[in-house]
């Protein structure tokens, strides 16, 4: 709870975009933020003067095409990189304190479950590894496997499940300690299509309920229209922030929001924005 | 098939190898034999060359069933010699392998000044050092099952070192990137990563090192004079040129290692689908 506190004594000095979000403290505040991998050839600029705020309940979608550093810069986020120049904060520490306050649930590409546990334990590994009572794990599991829909399965071993179940579960896990923070790595990235928008939509009622800050990655623009507050276009070599699109579609949307012309407007203007960091590469 | 091809072979080794002998015999005799009655008197004489499969199939029975389980003349007893032996020198063994393994995943600079001498170590032919590690250890008053035990477990660490090494670096990056994330410490990422993702490895190794521990027992035995053990009945066959004897003796071992290995397999099956391996 110290990370929250701190958290909101940022907020004072924090630039102020137009958002709903306005009144809330900032969750994750990123400056000339630069990343350069030292590989044996020749250094790679995986990102250049990012600046960034993100306020504490936003829900911003990463965008852009491969090797723009979507990723890269998310894995900053949870010192797992780390920055060559620039300052990043995250609740108001540093990356690595915020790391090791257990500020943020990281949901991988791949579910990244481990075949020797069952269902119920790959869920209660964060709660063991953070010293959680053996009482309070098992309700926690309960309670995240039943907010995923899969109550029934938690006695399974990981490869009883099909693909998206594995990833539902691994974001069971990355909730059950109940972050304030959900990193998501193009989570649905290897699902099919309709799992896909399955999961899109319970993940959208899920952000509504905890009222988490969510930073997914994605390279899909309707999965990003769909359930983003805010998008932020991002462009490869060197990676950078194109622009940041307002994103402000009824709260009770379904996936039929996806038919509206405010949708369809705000992919365009997605679809612009990324095109325009194509022609730059050209 | 495979089984009746191989005694075929053999008879017909037997008959062939043991032709010198038969026509020795015939020589001093001075008698005449017909290629029946030469067949039979190669395949039945008391210290061939090579022993017909059901000479050596009635001394296995022989020594196995109708002697005293006490009586050096039972392989029973030297099988169990051997047998505790073998079992000892592989429990150090494992413990060794594991424990230089863990220290070379855990600590780089172990992990280049550790392996080749580890290599080195299996390099130097056993027959060479086995009467070193009995001379020494008898002299600081270990003698018996223990110089045997520590020869067998010289040979047996070395593949659950190379196994579990293996064995405790196969996490992939993403699921040491989840134990990063939760900030855990390096024991919990031990214990509750790269242990039980060990674990197959490990099996896969102890299924080889029971193999070779039984082969360090039984060649621990050889140049220490051993009375009892699988080792020592080798021994005393090759001295007085009992053929038979050192067959069923090697039978034995066989029989004592298959079954060896198929207990470290049913401990590995119970073990693996405890941890939710396919069936």
């Amino acid at each position: 709870m110290q990370t929250l506190r701190t958290a909101t004594t940022m907020s004072a000095d924090a630039p102020r975009p137009a958002s709903r979000n306005d009144d809330k403290p900032v969750a994750i505040d990123v400056r000339d933020l630069s990343l350069t991998f030292q590989t044996t050839d020749a250094p790679v600029v995986a990102l250049t003067n990012v600046n960034l705020q993100i306020k504490a309940g936003e829900f911003i979608s990463l965008i852009g095409p491969s090797g723009c550093g979507k990723t890269t810069l998310m894995r900053v986020m949870a010192d797992l990189e780390h920055p060559t120049s620039g300052s990043i904060t995250v609740n108001g520490l540093s990356p690595e304190q915020a790391r090791l306050a257990r500020a943020y649930g990281y949901v991988f590409q791949a579910p990244a479950l481990y075949p020797w546990r069952s269902v119920r334990r790959n869920l209660m590994l964060p709660l063991e590894i953070m010293g959680v009572p053996r009482a309070e794990r098992d309700s926690r599991a309960a309670r995240y496997l039943e907010m995923v829909g899969l109550k029934d399965f938690a006695n399974k071993f990981p490869w009883q499940l099909s693909g998206g179940m594995q990833q539902r579960v691994s974001i069971a896990r990355a909730l059950s300690f109940e972050p304030k923070l959900l990193l998501m790595d193009e989570p649905f990235g290897a699902l099919d299509e309709i799992t896909r928008d399955h999961l899109n939509e319970q993940l959208l009622r899920l952000w509504e309920q905890t009222q988490k800050t969510v930073i997914f990655v994605t390279h899909s623009i309707p999965e990003a229209v769909f359930l983003s507050s805010r998008i932020v276009v991002m462009s490869p070599r060197p990676g950078r922030i194109l622009e940041v699109i307002d994103c402000d579609l009824p709260s009770d949307r379904t996936l039929d929001v996806r038919e509206t012309p405010e949708f369809l407007a705000i992919a365009h203007r997605v679809r612009v924005a990324l095109r325009a960091g194509h022609s730059y590469d050209d | 098939m495979v089984l009746a091809a191989i005694v075929l072979i053999w008879y017909v080794g037997a008959v062939w190898l043991n032709a010198g002998l038969v026509e020795q015999r015939l020589e001093q005799s001075e008698t005449k034999a017909t290629a029946a009655e030469f067949i039979g008197t190669a395949l039945a004489l008391d210290r061939p060359l090579l022993p017909a499969p059901h000479q050596v199939a009635e001394e296995f029975y022989d020594s196995v069933f109708t002697r005293d389980v006490t009586s050096p003349r039972s392989l029973v007893y030297h099988a169990e010699i051997t047998g505790s032996a073998t079992l000892l020198g592989f429990a150090l063994g494992t413990v060794l392998g594991i424990v230089l393994a863990v220290g070379i995943v855990s600590w780089r600079t172990l992990d280049r000044s550790l392996l080749p001498w580890i290599i080195a170590s299996q390099t130097i032919p056993i027959l060479a050092i086995a009467p070193m590690i009995i001379v020494v250890l008898g002299n600081i008053g270990l003698t018996g099952l223990v110089p045997k035990a520590v020869i067998s477990m010289y040979l047996c660490f070395f593949p659950i070192t190379i196994g579990m090494v293996k064995g405790l670096r196969s996490p992939d990056p993403l699921q040491l990137d989840l134990m990063r994330t939760y900030s855990a410490t390096p024991s919990q990422v031990f214990w509750k990563l790269r242990w039980p993702a060990s674990v197959a490895f490990l099996f896969a190794s102890l299924k080889v090192a029971i193999a070779i521990s039984l082969v360090g027992a039984i060649v621990g035995e050889l140049p220490t004079g051993a009375q009892g053990g699988l080792g020592a009945r080798l021994l005393s066959g090759s001295y007085y040129g009992q053929t038979i004897q050192i067959w069923a003796a090697l039978f034995m071992a066989a029989l004592l290692g298959m079954v060896l290995v198929a207990l470290v397999g049913v401990v590995e099956r119970m073990t693996l689908r405890r941890m939710g391996a396919k069936p």
